[in-house]
């Protein structure tokens, strides 16, 4: 069977996997593994206004079934990262999607300003559900109307041509309340996934990724999709196989992020993108001759 | 599928053979390409076949042989401590292991025939090994300092000897040579081997000392920082290392990616000790 062709915010996709925010460095260090232009979008590790030096170590620690971390957001800040990444990225043919960090609702304006005028941006991506936790330039945005706000500023300051993904918290029992409010304020699509709220075994606040949440990011993304029917919906969290991505698109998904997969074995991404090629292999029997 | 990053690739491993020495346990495994593309400081890691162990386990490479058939089999040197070094020590003969290597940056070798001084601890002097022959085929005497809490955790002392132009070992407990710690031991090693250039690896003590002394002795140093690593790939920014920038300005730097290897004067040392980014 072959898929139907991705499109995500009117964007026609060439796959519908993505790299996941934060597991994909700075772009460099993926393209060795795989070719960042066969990716549905390359999504990058969480810009903010000002440079992040990023949290104190240990950042990333291992637990059953999943990864636990806590990165404190680390990033050259906007003005580094147009200036050295984006060119980069958008040169190797990559779909673009930033990840945006802010601490107020008035610093995501601006980041949305800055990154607006940026050529060859293909959306950005707010994160809504930080599980390393607030901090220092993190807003805190736990009720869903909050995400709304936060959706509102961003996509007030960004041109039409720029698609706003909107990364909500997978919290099942409010998931759904969160994707209606960022749709209302203008996200093209809802990334329903990412890391659940943890700790590290010091006690900081952290995020849980990995097969862990796997069931979890299911039963949210079932949700959204059956509560929202006019919602696009990217799913993320526990995805390693081409099985469990599909199960996630079957579920309703227009695409999925890999991201923990990607750290624990490198040609993740690459052996996603080919099993989940729409493009008929002509050499299967009853396709095109 | 695999792809070059820097010369890194992933293939599925075979245990060629594995045997136990002191504490340690030494795998030779065939991973056609990853052996060839080897310089020392490099490292390899490998998966864990086990979806709830995610983090691949980064070991260093102890040597690159020829071994049967195979033009260029890796040597790791795994101390058994956690549920990763465990699994792996207790593989046996034939078993697959999926691995990716090498990854990082190696030790940046001098351009000139001068003395070098390379400083090991414990299971981390792996890479000292190989460097040491790469230091001798371009006519740079080497001193060596291997360092371990026992003798159970010194590494291949024997093969020092016969690698190096003089060893001094050092255990905490005093079980071989001398007694105490690297740091009691460098002035001295470095003012006999008038080492232009000291290469360190072990803990972030003992890298520390290498630093310091090489700059007192006016020489320059290569750390091969250790630091617990997720992904090893550069992708995840889970293990930063404080160092300086060359415009002076401080900045983080990726063990597993900028480094392991980073110039010791690079390093804020005190920094990496309290965990700051």
């Amino acid at each position: 069977m072959s898929a139907a062709p991705t499109t995500l915010a009117g964007m026609p996709l060439p796959s519908p996997v993505l790299v996941a925010a934060g597991c994909g460095g700075t772009g460099r260090e993926l393209a060795a593994y795989v070719d960042l232009a066969a990716l549905g979008g390359f999504v990058t590790r969480s810009i903010s206004l000002d440079p992040r030096p990023g949290a104190a170590a240990p950042r990333v620690v291992e637990s059953p079934s999943g990864l636990v971390h806590a990165t404190g957001f680390p990033n050259p800040g906007v003005q580094g990262f147009l200036a050295t990444e984006l060119p980069w990225l958008v040169q190797q043919g990559a779909r673009v999607v930033v990840s945006m960090v802010a601490g107020s609702l008035g610093e995501y304006a601006e980041l949305a300003r800055r990154l607006g005028t940026a050529p060859g941006l293909a959306a950005v991506e707010v994160n809504l559900g930080p599980a390393d936790g607030a901090g220092p330039g993190v807003l805190d945005v736990r009720e869903p109307v909050h995400t709304g706000h936060v959706v509102a500023a961003v996509r007030r300051e960004l041109p039409d041509g720029v698609a706003v993904l909107a990364k909500v918290r997978p919290d099942p029992l409010r998931v759904v309340e969160s994707a209606r409010a960022v749709t209302d304020a203008g996200a093209a699509a809802v990334v329903v996934g990412g890391p659940l709220a943890a700790a590290l075994p010091d006690g900081r606040p952290a995020g849980l990724g990995g097969p862990a949440v796997g069931p979890v990011v299911a039963r949210c993304v079932a949700e959204v999709c059956a509560g929202l029917d006019r919602a696009a919906v990217v799913a993320g969290g526990g995805v390693a196989t081409a099985d469990q991505a599909r199960r996630l698109l079957d579920l309703g998904a227009v695409a999925v992020q890999v991201g923990t997969a990607q750290l624990h074995d490198p040609t993740t991404l690459a052996r996603l993108v080919a099993a989940l090629d729409p493009t008929p292999d002509p050499d299967t029997p009853g396709g095109p001759p | 599928m695999t792809g070059p990053a820097r010369g890194a690739i992933h293939v599925d491993g075979e245990v060629l053979a594995t045997k136990r020495v002191g504490a340690f346990t030494h795998l030779t495994i065939v991973a056609p390409g990853v052996g060839e593309r080897f310089r020392p400081g490099t490292f390899v890691t490998v998966r864990p076949d086990d979806r709830a162990r995610p983090a691949p386990r980064p070991f260093w490479v102890h040597r690159v042989r020829p071994v049967g058939g195979h033009a260029a089999a890796l040597q790791l040197v795994v101390e058994p401590r956690g549920a990763g070094s465990r699994w792996l020590a207790g593989l046996p003969v034939g078993a697959r292991v999926p691995i990716t290597g090498p990854l990082g940056r190696a030790f940046a070798l001098p351009k000139e025939q001068v003395p070098c001084l390379l400083v090991g601890e414990g299971y981390a002097a792996a890479p000292l090994f190989p460097l040491a022959e790469r230091l001798r085929e371009r006519g740079c005497p080497v001193s060596l300092v291997l360092a371990a809490p026992d003798e159970p955790r010194l590494l291949s002392a024997l093969e020092a000897r016969r690698s190096a132009r003089a060893v001094t070992v050092v255990t905490a407990d005093g079980s071989v040579g001398v007694r105490g710690a690297v740091a009691d031991v460098l002035p001295d090693a470095l003012a006999r081997s008038e080492a232009a250039v000291v290469y360190a690896t072990g803990t972030t003590a003992t890298l520390h000392a290498a630093a310091a002394a090489a700059e007192a002795h006016g020489a320059w140093s290569q750390t091969a920082v250790e630091q617990p690593l997720a992904c090893a790939t550069g992708l995840c920014h889970g293990c930063p290392v404080p160092v300086v920038a060359e415009n002076g300005s401080p900045r983080s730097a990726r063990a597993c990616y900028d480094g392991p290897v980073l110039r010791g004067d690079r390093v804020r040392w005190h920094d990496l000790e309290a965990g700051l980014p």
